[in-house]
């Protein structure tokens, strides 16, 4: 373990931690907008400096591993000078149209902007102009409103192994885009989309659905394959209209793109909203009573004259243990046989 | 999986077999990466070049059905360079002398024959997972879908139990579920030779304990597969069906033969959340809530018992599964009592001491892996700690068997089916949303550039892909994934349901049908539609 | 008659450049032509050379004849003739083309350590390197030093990095000697971007030996097992140079496998760079050769302890590593006796702008700036007043003629807001403006920037905007503070040097001429008639003769007047392009 304090407060952590952890471990807030605890440390948007006793200039407390005995100062008034400054440089190069923005109230960069207070901005200048052409059917790319945290980038590589952007250009023109600046073309997982601190990067089905307030968050789990990974459903008016995923998960936030782009069969128009009774040939609407009693009549009928095990059930890898369990004790306590199983081999 | 995820990212040697790993279980995919990131080797087989070779050192490209061949092999390799874990060996199996010497036959070079594999990259396969020392082996269903499928599945466990790689943290053997919550309807029992929790039917105490609880009569015979339902129907001994949830027509193999033996039934009820190809055919369609419109459980691949909450109202008039049931099961005169549906995971919990522990309390923020029998019990990451249930675990000599249906003159091509990235199984959900129909809009069949250029195949063309069981147009996507001879369908779309063509041929043990391996043709000029 | 001769053509790029192929094709034509080559036979040679420094003269050619040397200037193909008649042949040197007296001074204040070989071995042949005794330093490490002696003589000698951060090369290579790895890396790093600069060009293109001779005894220093050389694409002849140099110094066992019949082993390929001037940047070098786009990461670590693939590397500057035989072959105290107490040994310049002698210096460190630009370099072409010199290129800072005294060192630059830097100097007379000068190198480093930090990619672009509304007469008042304040924050914030210096050029030639800028701001004047926006032309009716060459000239058809009457220019039409002004014979046309 190594000791060092910051802000004059005692704190011991291993060996290998940067400032930043070390800060956070301590319950002490720096601000940051390119970092990612799942990623490597980038140093770019350079908000998370410190003062380090003994260093003649500020360190970005994400890249710099503690030390024994070091000094570090998180706040001063030198060093929230030099994060306005640099918060003051990239909203000068932002669109400022939060009040249209789909990622307004949960969007790191304008809540830095509310906490320091930046309203007037006297380092205004051009602002990157960008035409939109991407046609994916998933992911929103407004590069305007990007600040090359590059934590896209690097999730796409070192998570995803994908790679499917990067960083092109150089100086004021450095973009983040697929090669040669061709359509997205990649898996469409979206976890870019998920660290994106600002609305570069949003999802196309969400434009529009709501926004923070009057939405409900339910964590539940995803309905595709058997990884379980935990999902948050953005609920507004009885509508699913965003999946998202907690970092602190099983699945560490990360998604496919069925997991965060396909939920929208839920509300989907042709959903069976009724009962059904084949009648000559053709299925006509009924009420529940109509079909639940319907149902244990001929299936009474076949019972006795067949017997129990000329009466079959398959429950669903889709439905819940309990509706399973349910299932299964139906069919062998309630109709008497075994005949009962799912999907397992398909 | 007797290992759970996040134990992955600590392999260093990850053996994929049977698995298309970053397609079907993307977020699985995610943590092998991570692993390879940390160090990790990968070693991958599979008769297609799927995405994971990026990651892998060693790649063997086997036929099709040749897994048995291919794993002894690997074995022959660990006896000969004596990478076999004796201790192991000793306390904790039995019968490893017969299944020694059935090795024998299965030295590399004869391997090579069966399987392609060049034997180099069996040695090396054989040499990075014998001497792991956190291997850890993944499969699905390219393992399971095989008329030899148990066969392929003692394969992978004697290579496990040889190197005394099971029942360490990740060190294990992992079959990869492919559905939710296919776990789950396992665990509860929807299997007809077992009650939940995997108690057997046929043995007088247990019946008898689930009598008493139940309250009712039980039937004592074990009942029949999904499969063997289809052929019972075909055959009138079973008169009517009631499906909750599934899709056999699209999911089963010989769509045809489903399609027929479900219209001769007398009485089917398919309860769903939309109109599937199945639903059609009922006599009554029950409208049910999706996954985002109820409360309860599901349980993932690593076990793990996980609280699915209710964000929505269903749509109309659409109810609960198990609301239906209830009903149902009242109007049939069996009332099935619970105030709330946690309940029912109580009274599984007195069954089933596995999950006696679980409550939805407990499972809030995260879920708890069975067994987990007490309310202090923290769960169980990874099976066989300290021993097997049974005592000692058995090596199960296994020899290669030919897959039942093989390429001849008239069917030249070997047809293997599985999923892609952008649909889901049947693709009753992921069908219905618009943006991954954008980029995945339709079926296709994946062919080696060589026979594509023997065929007059060139990428795009409409083809028509016929079995001894029927035929189905689509577009050719020529690619090298597959290799030669070798061709693949997604089973995703009605359209071109990969179902008709496949063979419905069982594994004798469990009953899993053969969509791994079938023959088939390919012919141009038929136009499409 | 026995006669030695030896014949040398300048053929670095620059020499090339003014027809040094061609020249050496017409001494070669007609020496054989008359009969030169036949009667000498062995005695005749003829060899290019790289750069001897005085660019603007080329093609300079050293005629040896019998060990006396004569040098010519401006030498044109259509010359040579002459020049075999009269001087080969004859004895007698063509006086008139012959360097004069400033040639020598440029050279006599200078002491040649680095440069000491380029000029007179032939870089394409190892022989003739050879023969001035190289890689007798690195048969002398291999043989009888142990890497912790040879990094001792280096330690000794004080030698600090070239690259311009000045680092001493012996800590650095004792600090990776230290870290085991199962490998090591060295780098040279050739990736010179500097706007004017030259140096390491016209080293590798001179004398590429030297460089991979210093690089291998790094390597041995170190256990580095392999190396690179970075180098820009937009340098040619020096890659070509280099890979023909590499292949004959693994002919001769000095690279490859068991150097020198020892077992060490090491070998050096070569990475071409894109042209991107943050590469420069130690590790977005590294991110470049690994495949990656070349960006900075922050440090620590630093590259000595994880570096190229994460491995332990030393990444030295082209003339760092070629001081490195010399060192080791004349020793630490000879390298020590040049330069000042803390800056030891001497430093190449690239001396370029308003000089007359332009071309590419070699000094001791600490010699008094003025000697550079009168002695060396002749004074201001043209005979205008000296106004600046702007050392360190974009990072670096304008030394204002008041402090034109000051020694030229590591330490005494930095004291007055500059930096020696990889070595440009571009020296401004009175007609250059400070604040375009400014600009200038604003608008380099922001297109230069690799926009991975903020306050660089960002704050150099609003800083660039600022000085461009100041040149176009839309300067407000508190832009210079504006611009200091900004500029303070970039240097304190940035992640990799090209950022934390980029504000130089703004902060220095604020410090020094302040007034240059209250002028644009305020008075909307530019004081030196550079920038445009800020121009007016008026014709001095007094002076016009009414010849209408102006007229003639103009563009923009601004200028109106009968013939014999003074014309007059209208301001509104005048698009201020200065052609009338340079058109005027009769200086009637004024500006300001």
């Amino acid at each position: 373990m190594i000791d060092l304090s910051i802000n004059g407060l005692p704190v011991s952590v291993p060996e290998g931690t940067t400032i930043l952890d070390a800060a956070r471990f301590a319950d002490i807030p720096i601000p940051t907008l390119c970092h990612h605890p799942k990623l490597t440390p980038y140093g770019g948007c350079r908000l998370c400096i410190v003062d380090v006793k003994g260093i003649n200039r500020p360190v970005t407390s994400c890249t710099t591993p503690v030390a024994a005995g070091m000094e570090v100062t998180t706040t001063s008034p030198t060093i929230e000078k030099l994060r306005k400054t640099i918060l003051e440089l990239i909203l000068s190069d932002h669109p400022n149209d939060c009040m249209v923005c789909e990622k307004a109230g949960d969007c790191t960069l304008q809540e830095l902007a509310y906490f320091y207070g930046i309203r007037e901005n006297r380092l205004d200048g051009e602002r990157r102009v960008y035409a939109k052409k991407d046609d994916n059917p998933f992911i929103e790319r407004n590069m305007e409103k990007c600040i090359l945290c590059g934590k896209c980038v690097r999730i796409c590589d070192e998570v995803q192994g994908v790679g499917a952007i990067d960083i092109a250009y150089r100086g004021f023109n450095a973009k983040v885009c697929p090669p040669f600046e061709k359509n997205l073309d990649c898996e469409f997982c979206g976890q870019c989309v998920s660290v994106c601190p600002t609305g570069a990067l949003t999802g196309k089905a969400w434009g529009q659905r709501g926004r923070q307030k009057d939405i409900k968050e339910i964590e539940t789990i995803c309905p595709y394959c058997g990884c379980g990974c935990s999902i948050t459903l953005h609920v507004r008016r009885n509508e699913v209209i965003r999946v998202s995923s907690r970092e602190d998960t099983l699945n560490e936030g990360w998604l496919c793109p069925k997991g965060r782009f396909g939920y929208s069969f839920i509300n989907n128009a042709a959903r069976l909203k009724t009962p059904l009774i084949r009648e000559e040939g053709q299925l006509k609407e009924a009420t529940w009573d109509e079909a639940l009693d319907f149902i244990a009549d001929r299936l009474g009928k076949v019972k006795a004259k067949y017997g129990a095990d000329s009466i079959a059930g398959l429950s669903s890898a889709r439905c819940t243990n309990e509706e399973n369990y349910l299932f299964q004790k139906f069919m062998r306590a309630a109709v008497g046989t075994n005949n009962v199983d799912h999907c397992a081999r398909l | 999986m007797t290992n759970s995820i996040p134990e992955i990212e600590n392999n260093d040697v990850i053996f994929v077999i049977g698995s298309n790993t970053t397609e079907t279980h993307p977020i699985i995919g995610l943590r092998m990466k991570k692993a390879v990131r940390k160090g990790a080797k990968i070693i991958v087989a599979d008769p297609r070049k799927i995405n994971l070779v990026r990651f892998s050192t060693v790649w063997m490209q086997h036929r099709p059905g040749t897994d048995v061949a291919l794993l002894n092999g690997m074995m022959h390799v660990v006896l000969q360079e004596q990478l076999v874990d004796k201790g192991f060996v000793k306390e904790w199996t039995e019968g490893f002398d017969t299944f020694r010497k059935s090795l024998a036959d299965y030295s590399p070079e004869k391997v090579e024959k069966i399987t392609g594999v060049p034997k180099k990259d069996i040695v090396s396969a054989a040499l990075l997972y014998g001497k792991a020392k956190r291997p850890a082996i993944y499969y699905t269903m390219g393992i399971t879908q095989h008329a030899h499928g148990t066969q392929n599945v003692f394969a992978i466990a004697n290579l496990a139990l040889m190197t005394g790689n099971l029942g360490r943290e990740s060190t294990g053997v992992n079959p990869l579920r492919g559905q939710n919550n296919v776990q789950g309807a396992t665990d509860m029992g929807c299997i007809p030779n077992q009650y939940p929790g995997y108690q057997r039917v046929d043995l007088p105490s247990i019946r008898a304990k689930f009598e008493t609880a139940w309250d009712a009569k039980l039937s004592d015979k074990p009942g029949l597969t999904a499969t063997e339902m289809m052929n019972a129907a075909m055959e009138d001994k079973v008169k009517a069906l009631y499906i909750m949830g599934e899709n056999p027509v699209m999911s089963d193999p010989d769509t045809h033969h489903t399609v027929k033996a479900l219209k001769n039934l007398d009485f089917l009820v398919v309860q769903d959340i939309f109109m599937t190809e199945t639903a059609q055919l009922a006599d009554v369609v029950l409208p049910s809530a999706c996954f985002a419109e109820k409360d309860g459980t599901f349980t993932n691949t690593e076990r793990r018992v996980q609280r699915v909450k209710k964000a929505l109202n269903p749509p109309g008039k659409a109810r609960e599964d198990s609301a239906i049931i209830l009903e149902l099961s009242r109007r049939m005169g069996y009332d099935m009592k619970y105030n709330l549906i946690e309940e029912v995971l109580r009274e599984i919990g007195g069954l089933w001491p596995a999950v006696a522990g679980i409550t939805y309390g407990r499972i809030e923020k995260w879920g708890l892996q069975w067994p987990c029998p007490t309310l202090d019990h923290p769960g169980t990451p990874y099976l066989f700690k300290g021993g097997f249930p049974r005592g000692k675990a058995s090596f199960t000599p296994v020899s290669y068997e030919p897959s039942k249906e093989l390429p001849d003159k008239e069917y030249p091509f070997i047809l293997t089916t599985g999923r892609q990235l952008f649909q889901y199984h049947t693709g009753s959900m992921t069908r219905k949303v618009k943006e991954l129909n954008i980029v995945a809009p339709e079926a296709y069949v994946e062919i080696n550039p060589a026979d594509a250029e023997r065929l007059k195949i060139a990428d795009g063309d409409t083809v028509r892909v016929t079995s001894r069981r029927g035929s189905i147009d689509l577009k050719a996507l020529v690619s090298e994934r597959p290799s030669e001879g070798l061709v693949f369908i997604p089973f995703h779309y009605r359209e071109a349901a990969a179902n008709i063509l496949t063979n419905p041929q069982l594994d004798p043990v469990c009953k899993i049908p053969e969509l791994k391996v079938c023959a088939v043709k390919i012919e141009t000029g038929h136009g499409g539609q | 008659m026995k006669t030695d001769l030896v014949v040398r053509v300048c053929m670095g790029t620059g020499g090339i450049a003014a027809g040094g192929a061609e020249v050496m094709d017409a001494f070669k034509k007609h020496l054989r032509s008359k009969g030169v080559t036949a009667r000498i036979e062995k005695n005749c040679t003829m060899h290019k050379v790289g750069c001897r420094g005085l660019c603007a003269r080329d093609v300079l050619v050293d005629i040896v004849v019998n060990d006396s040397k004569t040098t010519y200037q401006f030498i044109k193909p259509a010359m040579v003739e002459r020049i075999i008649d009269e001087h080969v042949i004859n004895g007698k040197p063509v006086e008139e083309w012959t360097v004069p007296e400033d040639y020598h001074l440029f050279h006599n204040k200078q002491v040649k350590v680095v440069l000491s070989d380029c000029g007179s071995v032939d870089p394409e042949d190892i022989e003739s390197y050879l023969n001035v005794k190289g890689y007798d330093a690195l048969k002398q490490v291999v043989t009888t030093m142990s890497p912790a002696e040879t990094i001792g003589v280096i330690r000794q000698s004080g030698l600090r990095g070239r690259g311009g951060a000045g680092f001493p090369t012996g800590t650095k290579w004792e600090i990776c000697s230290k870290e085991t790895s199962e490998h090591k890396y060295i780098i040279c790093n050739a990736d010179e971007g500097d706007p004017g600069a030259f140096m390491d060009r016209s080293v590798i293109e001179g004398n590429p030996h030297a460089v991979i001779e210093g690089m291998i005894i790094g390597a041995y220093s170190i256990g580095a097992d392999a190396g690179y050389v970075y180098i820009r694409a937009e340098y040619p002849l020096a890659v070509e140079r280099l890979k023909n140099a590499l292949k004959e110094a693994r002919k001769h066992k000095f690279l490859g496998k068991g150097i020198l019949g020892t077992n060490f082993n090491f070998d050096i390929k070569i990475k071409l760079g894109a042209g991107a001037f943050v590469c420069g940047e130690e590790t977005a070098l590294i991110a470049s050769i690994e495949g990656q786009r070349g960006m900075p990461r922050a440090k620590p670590p630093f590259p000595v302890y994880k570096g190229l693939w994460g491995k332990p590397t030393v990444i030295n500057n082209v003339e760092t590593l070629a001081n490195v035989p010399y060192i080791i072959r004349k020793g630490a105290e000879w390298y020590s006796s040049f330069g000042t107490e803390k800056s030891k040994g001497t430093k190449v310049f690239a001396l370029t702008g308003k000089i007359r002698n332009s071309g590419l210096i070699e000094v001791p460190m600490g010699i008094p700036l003025r000697e550079i630009i009168y002695d060396i370099g002749g004074g201001i072409e043209n005979d205008k007043a000296f106004k600046a010199v702007q050392t360190g290129g974009p990072s670096g800072g304008c030394i204002p003629s008041h402090l034109l005294d000051i020694k030229v060192d590591f330490e005494s630059l930095a004291s007055v807001g500059s930096i020696v830097g990889s070595g440009g100097m571009v020296v401004l007379d009175e007609g250059d403006c400070m604040v375009n000068i400014a600009k200038f190198f604003l608008q380099f480093t922001q297109s230069e920037s690799c926009g991975k930090c903020v306050p660089c990619r960002i704050g150099t672009k609003r800083l660039l905007e600022i000085l461009e509304r100041i040149t176009s007469g839309k300067g407000r008042e508190g832009d210079i503070e504006l611009l200091e304040d900004l500029a303070r924050d970039i240097k304190a914030t940035s992640l990799c040097g090209l950022g934390q210096t980029a504000p130089n050029p703004i902060l220095s030639t604020i410090r020094y001429f302040r007034d240059e800028y209250e002028a644009h701001i305020t008075k909307k004047k530019c004081p030196a008639g550079v920038c445009r926006d800020l121009l007016s032309y008026v014709i001095l009716a007094e002076i016009c003769k009414g010849c209408g060459a102006c007229k003639k000239v103009c563009p923009a058809g601004a200028i109106s007047g009968e013939k014999k009457q003074p014309h007059t220019i209208d301001a509104d039409i005048c698009v201020r392009c200065g052609a009338c002004f340079e058109a005027c014979k009769f200086r009637a046309i004024g500006k300001g």
